[in-house]
C-alpha cells in the first residue's frame, strides 16, 4: 500500500470518529431529536471496504450507518442536517439518524429494521446484472442479522443467481444489550454463509488493513462475476446501543472486555504501525485533525442557519 | 378482419396479454413468482412468457416471500420493473415487512429521492376446500398502509388495461385477482391501453339503491341488479376497481341520487374497506342517505374447507339482494319474490366458479 493511501485510510476513520465524537457531545443539546446509533470503534469496516470500491458500486447501510454513508462519500453537511430534522438533511427531515441516502455517492439507503436492506442490496446486485451493468453491490449489517429470516433467504438468492455482491457482517457480538451467545449457537457466522454456497472470509474488523485485504479479493470477485462473497469481521462497540454514551454503568459487559475493546482501537492501532515506516505521523495526523474540526464546524454552521420544515412538508410526497 | 371491439378474453387471458405487452414494450419489465415459467404458468396468466422473453426476464422464485420482495424493491431502486406473482393472497402476509416497511415507505421516507415500481398480484382462493389459509381477502390490511396503491379489477378489460397501468406506474401497487374472475369473459381490445387506478366505474344504473362491490362481488352484485331491474327496482352497481385509493366521488354523487348504500366486499366484515367506504360517504353525504347504509361481506370467522359448511359461508346474489329490497324499503310479498330467487338461484355444486358469468361489461 502507498503511503498516500495508507493515510487516506487513516483519515477517513478519524474523520468518521470526529465528526461522532461531535454529535456526540451535541446530542446533549437536545436538537438531535431522534435515535442515534454510533460507529465508534467500528470505524475501520466501512473504510476498508469502501477504499476498494468505484463511484458506481452502491451501498446499503443498517441503523448503525453514519460510518457506512460517509467512507462511500455521503454529504456530511445533509447527515447533520438529517439529525437535526432540517430541510437540508439527506431525507429533507423525514429520516433522521436511521435513514441515511446520498444517491451521488451510491448510498442506496439504510434503515434500521434489522436485516430490511440486505434483499434490497441483493436486488440492485440483481438488477445490475440484468442490465449488464458493471457494478457491485455492498451491504452491512450486524451479527444479529444473522438471527433474520430474510438474511438467509437473501444469501440464498444471491448464490442461486450468482450476484455480484458483497454481503459484509460487522459481528460486534451485541444485540442492544444482549451478547451473541444467548442469540446464537457456538458456531461462526461465515461458516453458514459458506454452506449457502458462496466465498466466505472472517477477519480482523478492527485491523483497517486486513479488512482493505480481504474486502480487495471479495469484491474483485464478485465484480468478475465469481458470485457473491461474503466477510464477517469482528469489531466491538464503543458505547451505547443507541445515544451518545457510553453505558458501562449498566454492567452487562465486564471491565475487561471494555478495557480490551477499547485498547482494541482501529485508529490508533493503524497509527502506530504506520509510525514505523512514517515517522512524521504526528505531523500528518494534527493535519488532519485540524482539517476535520474546520469541516465539521462549518457543518453545524450550515445546519443551524438551514430552514426548518413545516408540517405542510410532511404531506407531500406519499407517491412517485 | 375481426372487429377488436368484440374480441372476447377470459380475465386470465387478459392478465397474460397486459403483461406481454408490457415486457414488450419495456425490457426492464421481469416478472418472478412460485410457479411462474411452470406447466401451469399461475393458471395460464403466464403462460408462454418464458418461451418469448427468455430466463432473464421470466423467473420461478425461492420460496422467499419476504427476501424476493426486498429483493424485488431493491431491483425496481436500480432500474427494474418486477412484476411478482403470489398463488394466494395469503403467501404475501410473509412479506408484510419488506412492502410495508420498504416499498410503501421508500419515496416518503427519503424525500422523493427515488421510488418504487414494483407490482405485486395476489390471488384471492376460493372454494374446493381452500380453507382458512387459501382463501383470505386481505385488501384492507394492505388499503391501510400509506404508500401503497391497492387495486382490484373485476373484469378482464379492466385486469389488463389496469395492469399495464400499474406497470407503468412508479409507485407500489397490490393487484389483486380473485380467482373466481379468471374464467371470466369480456371484450378485450387487442392494442395496448391503460384504465386508471384511482377509479371506480358505474356497471349498471339505477335510482334505488347504490351498490358499491369489489372485486368478485361485482359479478353478483350485477346479477342481483339485473334480476331485480326485471322487477322495477334499480339498483345501481359500481365496481370500485381501486381499494386505495377509493374513489368516493362516484360513490357520493350515485347515493346522492339514490339516498342509498350497500357495499358488497370480499374480506371479513370487521375492519374492511367496506367499512372505510361507508365512514366516508357518512362523513360526506350524510344528509343525502335515506338509511343508514349496510354491508355485505364474509363472516368474521376464518373460512371453513369442508364444503358443508363453506356452501353458506360466502354472501351471494340472493344475500345482496335482500338487502337492496331492506334498504329500499320493499316487501317481499310487494314485488313477485319467488321469481326472483329463481332468476339467482344456482345449480350445481356451490364450491366451484359459476360459469355462467360472461361480459362484456
Amino acid at each position: 500500500m502507498t503511503q498516500t493511501n495508507s493515510l487516506a485510510l487513516l483519515h477517513a476513520m478519524l474523520r468518521i470518529r470526529r465528526i461522532e465524537e461531535a454529535l456526540a457531545v451535541r446530542y446533549a443539546e437536545q436538537e438531535m431529536r431522534c435515535p442515534m446509533h454510533l460507529c465508534i470503534g467500528q470505524e475501520a469496516i466501512a473504510v476498508g471496504t469502501c477504499a476498494v470500491l468505484s463511484a458506481n458500486d452502491v451501498v446499503f447501510g443498517n441503523h448503525r450507518a453514519h460510518g457506512h454513508y460517509l467512507a462511500k462519500g455521503g454529504s456530511l453537511n445533509a447527515l447533520v442536517a438529517e439529525l437535526y430534522g432540517r430541510s437540508t438533511g439527506c431525507c429533507g427531515g423525514r429520516g433522521g439518524s436511521m435513514h441515511l441516502i446520498d444517491l451521488d455517492a451510491g448510498f442506496l439507503g439504510s434503515t434500521p429494521i434489522v436485516g430490511g436492506t440486505v434483499p434490497l442490496a441483493v436486488g440492485a446486485a440483481w438488477a445490475a446484472t440484468l442490465k449488464n451493468e458493471n457494478r457491485v453491490s455492498v451491504v452491512f449489517f450486524g451479527d444479529g442479522c444473522f438471527e433474520e429470516g430474510v438474511m438467509h433467504e437473501s444469501l440464498n438468492f444471491a448464490a442461486l443467481h450468482r450476484l455480484p455482491i458483497i454481503f459484509v457482517c460487522e459481528n460486534n457480538e451485541y444485540s442492544v444489550y444482549t451478547r451473541l451467545s444467548e442469540r446464537q449457537p457456538e458456531r461462526p457466522i461465515y461458516r453458514l454463509a459458506e454452506a449457502h454456497g458462496m466465498a466466505s472470509y472472517t477477519g480482523d474488523g478492527n485491523d483497517v488493513e486486513e479488512v482493505l485485504t480481504i474486502a480487495g479479493t471479495a469484491i474483485n470477485l464478485a465484480r468478475q462475476g465469481n458470485g457473491p462473497q461474503f466477510i464477517e469481521l469482528h469489531t466491538y462497540r464503543w458505547r451505547e446501543h443507541c445515544g451518545p454514551n457510553f453505558d458501562d454503568d449498566l454492567n452487562y459487559r465486564c471491565e475487561t472486555e471494555i478495557e480490551n475493546g477499547l485498547k482494541d482501537c482501529p485508529i490508533a492501532r493503524f497509527a502506530t504501525k504506520l509510525k514505523q515506516s512514517m515517522p512524521t505521523i504526528g505531523a500528518e495526523v494534527e493535519r488532519f485533525e485540524a482539517e476535520i474540526r474546520e469541516e465539521i464546524a462549518l457543518a453545524f454552521d450550515f445546519v443551524l442557519s438551514s430552514p426548518k420544515p413545516s408540517i405542510e412538508d410532511a404531506r407531500t410526497g406519499i407517491y412517485a | 378482419m375481426p372487429d377488436s371491439s368484440k374480441r372476447r378474453l377470459s380475465y386470465a387471458q387478459a392478465v397474460r396479454e397486459g403483461l406481454d405487452q408490457a415486457m414488450e414494450r419495456d425490457p426492464n419489465v421481469i416478472v418472478i413468482g412460485e410457479g411462474v415459467p411452470d406447466p401451469k404458468t399461475i393458471f395460464n396468466t403466464t403462460a408462454g412468457l418464458r418461451e418469448k422473453y427468455g430466463a432473464k426476464r421470466v423467473f420461478d422464485m425461492s420460496l422467499a416471500e419476504n427476501g424476493v420482495t426486498g429483493i424485488c424493491i431493491g431491483a425496481a431502486l436500480s432500474g427494474i420493473r418486477p412484476v411478482m406473482v403470489h398463488q394466494r393472497i395469503d403467501f404475501a402476509l410473509l412479506a408484510m415487512d419488506q412492502l410495508v416497511n420498504n416499498a410503501a415507505k421508500w419515496h416518503y421516507m427519503f424525500d422523493g429521492k427515488a421510488s418504487v415500481p414494483l407490482v405485486v398480484r395476489m390471488i384471492v382462493g376460493r372454494g374446493w376446500g381452500q380453507g382458512p389459509q387459501h382463501s383470505q381477502s386481505l385488501q384492507s390490511m394492505f388499503a391501510q398502509v400509506p404508500g401503497l396503491k391497492v387495486v382490484m379489477p373485476a373484469t378482464a378489460y379492466d385486469a389488463k388495461g389496469m395492469l399495464m397501468a400499474a406497470i407503468e406506474d412508479d409507485n407500489p401497487v397490490i393487484f389483486i385477482e380473485h380467482r373466481w374472475l379468471h374464467h371470466i369473459t369480456d371484450a378485450v381490445p387487442e392494442k395496448e391501453y391503460r384504465v386508471p387506478l384511482d377509479r371506480a366505474k358505474v356497471l349498471h344504473q339505477g335510482t334505488d339503491v347504490t351498490v358499491a362491490a369489489f372485486s368478485y362481488m361485482t359479478m353478483e352484485a350485477l346479477q342481483a341488479a339485473r334480476a331485480l331491474a326485471s322487477q322495477s327496482v334499480g339498483v345501481e352497481v359500481i365496481d370500485m376497481r381501486s381499494v386505495r385509493p377509493l374513489d368516493i366521488g362516484t360513490v357520493a354523487a350515485s347515493v346522492r341520487k339514490t339516498g342509498r348504500l350497500l357495499v358488497a366486499d370480499t374480506a371479513f366484515k370487521t375492519g374492511s374497506i367496506a367499512a372505510e367506504l361507508i365512514s366516508q360517504v357518512v362523513e360526506s353525504e350524510f344528509a343525502s342517505l335515506k338509511s343508514a347504509p349496510k354491508r355485505v361481506a364474509s363472516p368474521d370467522h376464518p373460512t371453513p374447507t369442508s364444503h358443508f359448511m363453506a356452501n353458506e359461508y360466502y354472501p351471494d346474489p340472493i344475500t345482496i339482494a335482500d338487502v337492496v329490497l331492506e334498504l329500499a324499503g320493499i316487501e317481499r310479498d310487494k314485488i313477485d319474490y319467488p321469481r326472483l330467487q329463481w332468476e339467482l338461484r344456482r345449480d350445481g355444486p356451490l364450491d366451484v366458479p359459476n360459469r355462467n358469468f360472461s361480459g362484456p361489461f
